[in-house]
């Protein structure tokens, strides 16, 4: 009786807790509860004050450049542009991203977020998205101020305002990648290694194709398995670069596009689902 | 009923780099705590009681044993809707301010947006924060409004339990006082609250129960008075006596007199002795203030 009376109160007890919520709420709600969080954190850390160094880059460059390049100022703003771009992104997606999960557990933030009904999944996640908002938030008021610099040395309207958007959607792409791969290696490794290995994969991304070439091209069948594996398990960034055709108003493909945001797609979910296991195993002591 | 149950709870840290070796942190604890009452986990720095913690918090895994809260396995994320959590020497978000971070502890628990204002509101007041700290960003905190930050955070879902590591420090006298009347109101509105402290006088004052833990190992579990019962000598008796002097008393062979603020104490083996005692106090010009059974104080049983 005892203990009949003892379960009925522990399940009034977890339904009153579970009413208290609004319908539908669950682990949706905690991600963007922590994504949000995180891309406070980075607006408080003054993340975006690289918006300024961008736009002073470019000023100076739609000011300068045009007087002495003879015409090809246009060519010079998007390829300037988008190059700083994907610079500052990078520094944003490595150097933010190896510290989103170690800050946390440096610091033991985490210990009063874990004791909240927060899987380990969700707070990467949430981590991660935090980041890729702050991305795009950078991306996209970079793209306006490329465009801007556009319509200023063009005097008026410029026809590679519209070309230049499936570039940075492509670039925003290949930051998101890499931010997946900062998170993964900040679940179980110092900020400092993380950092190189990342930066390590962005320069050998960029270069997987040639990976592929050079294990056709070799004699022995071990070095062959092992280049081509490396191939697959590599991102393939050569692909999301598409400055230079944007510089000459070409726009990619729209198939092309769409199966680059498939791969990264998938490329992110079993990287962060890998990031979740090896977090998920994690003592914090 | 209980609402924790431990289960030969163990836990094992690897030291070293390349001679890896086992430290025993916490050594085959079994443990359970009823509803309703404020429990004391007691012990030395080093004890296992943070490890005990964090292990139910799930921010550590047990190498060997079970942890039951609210009938559900630590290890079931939904059981962590019903319970609070303060960690010791609390960080928090330095970026936000106390109520920015408190609106998103309950942006977690997926409270509507109007109940977490109000929440947020009444629990810096329960908590007694300074209304016009809160907000400033917790970076300009000092470590008492910190703890009391994070006690608040413990109870923004409106926990059954709450896990208290060492809720009275970085506080001042007025702050242990408040914290401590805020500990026992919990009690009174029925939840159950698990503390480590080593901060013996609030534990006295407050602890319906303590469980004293020596190098990871359960020494000592029960009532206060159980415990004091278990290990004091029922026989041994004090008397207490002002207007003597000790060097002009004369008392029995194995009584012990010391001088104490509030006059002569002399302890002595059992009843029979009272009476030795008193003709001694007497001829010295004494006058006897209390005579009693001696006690041991929670800091005897914890050194024992």
């Amino acid at each position: 009786m005892d203990e009949q009376l003892r379960t009925l109160d522990a399940a009034q007890a977890t339904k009153h807790h579970e009413e208290s919520r609004p319908a539908g709420y669950g682990s949706l709600g905690r991600i963007s509860a922590i994504a949000r969080n995180a891309f406070r954190e980075a607006l408080r850390d003054r993340v975006l004050y690289n918006l300024v160094l961008f736009v002073l880059l470019l000023t100076g460059a739609a000011i300068f450049i045009g007087e002495l390049s003879g015409g090809q100022e246009r060519k010079i703003i998007v390829d300037l542009g988008l190059s700083a771009m994907l610079l500052f992104g990078v520094f944003i997606a490595i150097f933010v991203g190896v510290g989103l999960v170690y800050k946390e557990i440096e610091r033991r933030t985490i210990y009063a977020i874990f004791s909240k009904p927060v899987g380990r999944g969700e707070f990467l996640v949430g981590k991660y998205l935090g980041l890729c908002f702050t991305l795009m938030v950078n991306v996209v008021v970079m793209g306006i101020g490329v465009s801007l610099a556009l319509i200023y040395v063009s005097r008026g309207w410029d026809p590679l305002i519209p070309t230049i958007w499936p570039a940075v959607l492509l670039i925003y792409m290949q930051l998101m990648l890499l931010t997946a791969v900062a998170l993964l290696f900040s679940s179980f490794s110092s900020p400092a290694l993380s950092a190189l290995l990342t930066f390590m994969i962005f320069i050998v991304g960029h270069f997987s194709a040639d990976l592929k070439v050079l294990a056709v091209s070799l004699g022995s069948t071990s070095a062959r398995w092992f280049f081509t594996a490396l191939y697959y398990l590599l991102p393939n960034l050569s692909n999301y670069s598409f400055i230079t055709p944007a510089a000459h108003g070409r726009t990619p493909a729209a198939g092309f596009v769409f199966a680059n945001a498939s791969y990264a797609l998938v490329y992110i979910t079993v990287i962060l689902a890998a990031a979740t296991l090896i977090f998920s195993r994690r003592n914090f002591k | 009923m209980p609402v924790l149950e431990i289960a030969n709870l163990t836990k094992d840290y690897e030291v070293g780099f390349f001679r890896k070796r086992k430290v025993r942190a916490l050594d085959d604890l079994s443990l359970s705590v009823d509803g309703g009452q404020i429990f004391g986990f007691l012990g030395a720095n080093g004890a296992g009681k943070t490890t005990t913690l964090k292990l139910l918090m799930r921010l550590i895994f047990p190498t060997s044993g079970s942890a039951k809260i609210l009938n559900r396995d630590i290890g079931d994320v939904r059981m962590h809707e019903r319970i609070g959590y303060l960690p010791e020497n609390p960080y928090f978000y330095d970026y936000l301010t106390a109520r920015e971070f408190l609106e998103y502890c309950a942006q977690i628990f997926g409270s509507p947006s109007a109940e977490r204002r109000k929440r947020t509101a009444d629990l810096l007041s329960r908590v007694k924060l300074d209304e016009k700290s809160w907000d400033k960003q917790l970076r300009k905190f000092s470590k008492g409004m910190l703890q009391r930050v994070g006690l608040a955070q413990s109870l923004i879902n409106d926990p059954e339990i709450v896990f208290l590591d060492e809720p009275m420090s970085g506080l001042d006298p007025v702050g242990r006082r408040e914290v401590r009347d805020l500990i026992a109101s919990l009690r009174d509105d029925g939840k159950t609250v698990f503390m480590c402290s080593h901060i013996l006088s609030d534990i006295e004052v407050l602890c319906d129960r303590v469980a004293i833990l020596k190098r990871g190992k359960l020494a000592q579990v029960g009532h206060l008075e159980e415990l004091r019962q278990r290990t004091d000598d029922p026989n041994r008796m004090e008397i207490l006596a002002t207007g003597a002097d000790a060097s002009d008393l004369q008392p029995p062979a194995n009584a012990i007199v010391s001088s104490t603020p509030r006059g002569l104490r002399i302890e002595i083996a059992g009843e029979n002795e009272i009476e030795n005692v008193l003709v001694a106090l007497r001829k010295a010009g004494g006058k006897v203030v209390s005579i009693q059974p001696v006690k041991q104080s929670l800091e005897e049983l914890f050194m024992d």
